[in-house]
């Protein structure tokens, strides 16, 4: 469960203030599906940031899994956000260095387990993607679909009971997205997986619970 | 966790192929450097034969003459060693002997240039020499003046073509030896044991040296325990406050010190005269040398790091994003740093031992026998540690600070 409650964000410089977000309120239930829209600009990253604790609000309240944040120092988000939420984003984000699995086992460095536990569970993420023909492969050796993929099974591999996704079908044509669109659904189906997705297409918008939409940094429905 | 970092930098460095070797190219350089200078230094200090009581010896290798008009620094002469390093509370024996000299020797129909050490029977029991050949001439040897030598294993290779040099006697300086002993060479950078051949003080031509305050003697004082050094420091210091000089008129002070091996050099680099020798001040200094030295290729690899961090910025949001504390980032930046340091130390570790080789069969150190030990390795992984937390700390430190909605903005 993801709770914002009043939530404002300003953007300072030494000369303008830019506000990002304006009292926003939102109440995303266990599994639940929900989507953000609205034009670009709007604060819809600014929202997903602040919900997944990258960023702190200068204004209001932020609440995950009935756990109301008092700090946003690193080292009181980092472990919030690395058992509580997994990540996608539209671009990916792999690290082009580290081979597929190794990529789908960083969350699981900064939990007190085992390498041979470690491995278990990316193998068992990248089966539940279709990626397990591809452990060895680097992220340059895949298809953009098959990176969101791998993308997909590193915001999983920790279990985590929260999945915010950053337009992650905006890099792939439509069949693709299809596919990723359809993994999303699946994990919020099958492991009731709260997910809040960021997204511009309405097709994909449509297929979850709810729709929120922002304006000029105000939510309008 | 470090199992993972150390796998990861592994992954990283041989992904990374050409900032890899830029990057080792630069430390495996420095490095060797200062391995070398580790190696010189390690070289001229340790407690190897036949310095092998280091601990427990005294130098006097030093005088200060003030007077009026004149101020003679140098050397001592016999005279002011004979009246002030007898008999110290606290020493087991005491030696003097000269500097050294160099002397033109006949031998076997060829001209030989030898370094010729005059000593006493005592400078064989204070010192450790090892024996190819007879043994030492003795106290009554130089008590009586008698025309003995011991040689060196070289000087029995050019002046007796090799081969048993025991009874035979050898030329030098106008004068015939007899020799009695031939030892194992003795590096020159090992400058108060080392010569080619030695010969007692009672053999010098003229007895003029017995009276003599400046000269070209020195003396060793071996205590008979390390920790009686600082109490023969005190009696020798107050002996020589109480010393009177042969000509009182033009010398109205002395000064000199009794020094480890250390401070005989911080005596002699060091500016200053007098009673203290700045033997932590040398050490200090040298430890300086070796940071200033490391800090421009250390600046250039943290500028590299540093350069790098935009390159990785992907990979920092990622981390923070999926639940990376800034300490584990920090850990993980370091560990990457040093794994690269410690390779380059290896590759450091290997150029050095070869050049040791090289210098050793060139000659041109005579009689040097450089090789890598214990200790040499102990301050190489020192070294590239102080190297890799240098140039790594700043660079890990910066990298873990940005902010994960802003690194993952940008796109490697």
């Amino acid at each position: 469960m993801i709770r914002l409650e009043n939530v404002s964000k300003v953007y300072r410089t030494d000369r303008i203030e830019t506000l990002a977000l304006d009292h926003v309120n939102l109440r995303v239930e266990d599994g639940e599906f929900v989507s953000i829209m609205g034009p670009s600009g709007c604060g819809k990253s600014t929202l997903l940031n602040l919900a997944g604790l990258l960023d702190a609000p200068t204004k209001g309240k932020i609440a995950i899994d009935g756990e109301t944040l008092t700090s946003y120092r690193d080292r009181d988000v980092a472990s919030i956000r690395n058992r509580k939420i997994g990540f996608v984003f539209q671009t990916f984000h792999l690290v082009s260095d580290l081979t597929v699995l190794d990529n789908v086992e960083i969350p699981l460095l900064y939990r007190d387990i085992s390498g041979r536990e470690r491995r278990k569970m990316a193998l068992a993420a990248l089966d539940r993607v279709g990626l397990s023909s591809r452990i060895h492969h680097f992220p340059s050796q895949l298809s953009g679909g098959q990176q969101q993929r791998v993308a997909v099974a590193r915001a999983i591999v920790g279990r985590p009971r929260n999945l915010l996704a950053d337009e992650p079908t905006g890099n792939l044509d439509s069949q693709m997205g299809g596919e990723i669109m359809a993994i999303l659904e699946e994990l919020n189906r099958d492991e009731k997986t709260t997910v809040v997705m960021v997204t511009h297409d309405s097709r994909f918008a449509e297929r979850t619970h709810r729709v929120v939409r922002l304006f000029d940094g105000r939510q309008v429905m | 966790m470090l199992r993972s970092y150390l796998k990861l930098a592994i992954k990283v460095l041989l992904r990374r192929k050409f900032y890899t070797f830029i990057s080792l190219f630069g430390i495996a350089f420095t490095l060797t450097v200062l391995t070398l200078a580790t190696a010189l230094l390690d070289h001229v200090f340790s407690p190897v034969p036949p310095e092998r009581h280091l601990d427990r010896i005294l130098y006097v290798k030093q005088v200060t003459l003030h007077g009026e008009h004149i101020t003679l620094r140098g050397s001592p002469g016999f005279g002011f060693l004979d009246a002030s390093v007898r008999n110290l509370p606290g020493a087991a024996r005491v030696t003097i002997c000269t500097r050294g000299s160099d002397v033109v020797s006949y031998s076997g129909g060829q001209k030989l240039r030898l370094s010729l050490k005059r000593t006493d029977g005592e400078f064989w029991k204070v010192l450790d020499f090892d024996f190819l050949e007879g043994g030492p001439f003795t106290v009554e040897d130089d008590r009586a003046g008698n025309r003995v030598a011991v040689i060196n294993e070289a000087t029995r290779r050019q002046a007796f073509g090799g081969v048993a040099a025991l009874g035979k006697t050898i030329e030098a300086g106008g004068q015939a030896f007899r020799v009695v002993g031939v030892v194992k060479n003795v590096p020159i950078i090992r400058d108060v044991p080392f010569a080619d051949l030695w010969v007692p003080i009672g053999t010098e031509p003229s007895a003029d040296y017995k009276s003599q305050f400046s000269g070209s003697y020195l003396a060793m004082i071996l205590a008979k325990d390390a920790r009686d050094l600082p109490s023969i420091k005190s009696e020798f210091d107050a002996r020589v406050a109480t010393l009177k000089a042969p000509d009182p008129k033009e010398i109205t002070s002395i000064a000199s010190g009794a020094d480890t091996l250390v401070e005989t050099v911080a005596r002699e680099v060091l500016p200053g005269t007098g009673r203290d020798a700045h033997g932590g001040l040398l050490e200090a200094l040298l430890v300086l040398g070796a940071v200033l030295f490391m800090a421009l290729p250390a600046l250039n690899l943290m500028n590299i790091n540093l350069s790098r961090i935009l390159e990785r910025a992907s990979e920092i949001g990622v981390r923070k994003a999926f639940g990376a504390s800034s300490r584990a980032l920090v850990g993980q930046f370091l560990v990457e740093n040093v794994v690269l340091t410690l390779v380059g130390g290896v590759i450091a570790w290997l150029v050095s031992a070869g050049a040791l080789r090289s210098i050793n069969l060139s000659g041109l150190v005579p009689y040097a026998d450089f090789h890598m030990n214990l200790r040499i390795l102990a301050a190489g992984v020192l070294l590239a540690l102080v190297f890799g937390a240098l140039s790594g700390i700043y660079p890990a430190w910066r990298m873990s600070r940005m902010h994960p909605v802003e690194a993952l903005r940008r796109r490697a």
